[in-house]
């Protein structure tokens, strides 16, 4: 077995290029370096049954909470079953509002049966009793489903522990774009080139990834199952072809393509077919963003004299400018639910991440570094991970779209970049 | 023994990797075709032949530093896409042979320095690429010899963050058949 992975490096340095690499083994590191203001206290109890399993998904549940910034974590003071009625007035002491215990067993088919019980502390009520039936192997898929439970719970949004990121790891002569569960654990690379590889944007169903990569010696854009690991071009014209962006539906790519001259908008279908054009200019047009209801493109364009930030309906007619101040906006992306638009503003020769009300044009920078690039909300809106620099070192970090909670994100000895936020996991 | 052991286990790989092209393929849709991954770029020593003269017109002479066709670099202002004066001279050599060697193709790759964003980046190589392209068709070369791609701020010749070093990869470069 270590001879067959010997073999695959030595194919995939020969090609320059290998689509089913070993996963090298650096993996994400999450840091919170920041956390919101009023914080909802959470006691979450050792769970009962088979230790080590109930370990395991216990320490990984308050990581997920404890990550997210929203959660302050209260000792429970002692494990709790599903079926135990918490003790309210230690816990009211303690100070948590809110409690959850539960309870592993073995169930019939050798699998794990894991019972949660989420309740309200000064109400002394339920909100909720949920099962999970899993395996060994998916301890943590299940631990981040019960972490997204108590998080839609407690507070009304949807929780993004079970979804999953990419990036691109750039390390010495090698390109790998990887794809890891939102905490970072569980690597993997997609791809892996000696050539460059860009701009990847999840498929709305997270199937399937689009990117650019520069192994023809140009960009080229492709679509990546992921489940199969096949890929076909999707876009490989005279010229460059970039900036994939999926439609609401996932039936059609936005693209940017120079067959015609300039850097301009295209859409073609998701297979490569049918390709044509959306917006014109003489000068540059790239960067399309879909907006969440399909009505709207926005992309960046310096067609005014310089680069900022534009929106074109689908349906055809004239861009109206979106942004105005400064003299470079660019790398646009409509929030999830369209009232919001994150994008890359510089101030005073500083790249940082803007955050705009659509409604109100009221703009805020959210961070205080000087190299933000790729902007990418989390499916709830309340996070926005994007790649920039620490020590000369790619990193990526994410802050919540109030500014308030900020992390770190970092591979060892490597420059990570180019993060992409799946969709949520249904 | 040791030989077999390697042989079927690349051969279990292949089967594996099987259904994966590292090529890219073809599109249905009306699409150029390349031949990926046949990349031959001749860094040699340039053999000098004859030492007085040359053929500005001959295949020698692009590798000839005596050649201004050996010179392949055009430089950019920050944020520019303006081809400046200073490398007309350079472009009419370049597009003089190629009119002179109609089969010669030239691909022109477009480079910006690392501030920004990169698809943007990527949009500005490819408008200094064109800038080549225009400029070199303008004196005299075919449409059909040239292709215009942008590397964008993907690969720099250098990583250090000073004006200097993003001077020099904001750039468009010019290669010929066989070197791309």
């Amino acid at each position: 077995m270590p001879a067959m992975k010997f073999q695959r490096l030595v194919l995939a340095c020969a090609t320059g290029l290998a689509l089913c690499s070993p996963a090298a083994h650096a993996q994400l590191t999450v840091e919170i370096t920041g956390a919101g203001a009023n914080r909802l206290p959470v006691a979450i109890a050792d769970f009962t049954g088979e230790r080590i399993v109930s370990q395991a998904l216990t320490s990984v549940v308050r990581a997920d909470l404890e990550r997210s910034g929203l959660f302050r974590l209260i000792d429970a003071g002692s494990p709790l079953a599903d079926s135990a009625t918490p003790a309210f007035e230690d816990l009211k002491a303690r100070g948590a509002d809110a409690v959850a215990g539960g309870s592993v067993a073995m169930a019939a088919d050798g699998r794990y049966e894991t019972r949660i019980r989420l309740s309200d502390v000064p109400r002394q009520a339920v909100l909720g009793n949920p099962a999970y039936l899993h395996t060994g192997a998916q301890l943590r898929a299940t631990a981040h489903r019960i972490a997204d439970f108590i998080y839609e719970k407690l507070t009304g949004e949807p929780g993004v522990f079970s979804t999953r990121i990419a990036y691109v790891v750039k390390s010495t002569g090698r390109f790998e774009l990887k794809i890891a569960d939102a905490d970072g654990s569980n690597d993997q690379a997609a791809l892996a080139s000696r050539e460059p590889i860009i701009s990847p944007a999840w498929s709305p169903d997270g199937g399937k990834l689009a990117y650019v990569s520069f192994e023809a010696k140009k960009p080229v854009v492709y679509v990546h199952d992921l489940a199969s690991g096949r890929r076909h071009v999707a876009a490989n014209f005279k010229g460059s072809n970039s900036a994939p962006a999926w439609s609401p539906d996932g039936k059609q790519l936005a693209v940017v393509l120079t067959k015609d001259g300039s850097s301009q908008l295209y859409v073609v279908n998701a297979d490569g077919s049918g390709v044509k054009r959306v917006a014109s200019s003489s000068g540059i047009d790239t960067e399309p963003r879909w907006s969440p209801d399909g009505q709207f493109i926005y992309f960046t364009s310096d067609r005014g004299g310089s680069p900022q930030i534009y929106r074109v309906a689908t349906s055809g007619g004239n861009a109206d400018r979106v942004t105005f101040e400064g003299s470079y906006n660019v790398t646009p992306r409509p929030s999830p639910d369209g009232k919001s638009l994150a994008f890359i503003a510089r101030n005073g020769g500083r790249f940082q991440l803007a955050l705009m009300d659509l409604a109100t044009k009221q703009t805020q920078i959210l961070t205080d570094s000087a190299k933000d690039e790729s902007p990418s909300f989390a499916p709830n809106g309340r996070m926005i991970l994007y790649a920039t620099e620490i020590g000369g070192r790619g990193v990526l970090a994410a802050v919540s779209s109030d500014g308030r909670v900020k992390q770190k994100l970092s591979v060892q000895a490597a420059d990570v970049r180019e993060p992409a936020w799946g969709p949520l996991v249904r | 023994m040791r030989a077999l052991i390697s042989i079927s286990a690349v051969t279990l790989l292949l089967a594996a990797c099987g259904s994966q092209p590292p090529a890219p393929e073809q599109n249905p849709a009306g699409v150029e075709s390349r031949t990926p991954g046949a990349i031959k770029v001749d860094t040699a020593p340039v053999i000098q032949t004859k030492p007085d003269t040359f053929d500005p017109t001959s295949i020698a002479a692009l590798k000839d530093p005596r050649s201004p066709l050996s010179k392949r670099s055009i430089y950019f202002d920050y944020d520019s896409y303006v081809v400046k004066g200073e490398f007309q001279a350079l472009l009419t050599a370049h597009a003089k042979f190629l009119a002179a060697n109609p089969k010669m193709k030239m691909l022109i790759q477009g480079n910006a320095d690392e501030r920004g964003s990169r698809e943007y980046n990527l949009a500005l190589g490819q408008k200094r690429a064109e800038a080549v392209k225009k400029a070199l068709a303008l004196l005299g070369a075919r449409e059909e010899q040239l292709e215009s791609v942008s590397l964008g701020e993907e690969k720099p010749l250098c990583t250090e963050a000073t004006e200097e070093c993003w001077g020099q990869n904001r750039r468009g470069d010019m290669l010929y058949s066989g070197e791309f």
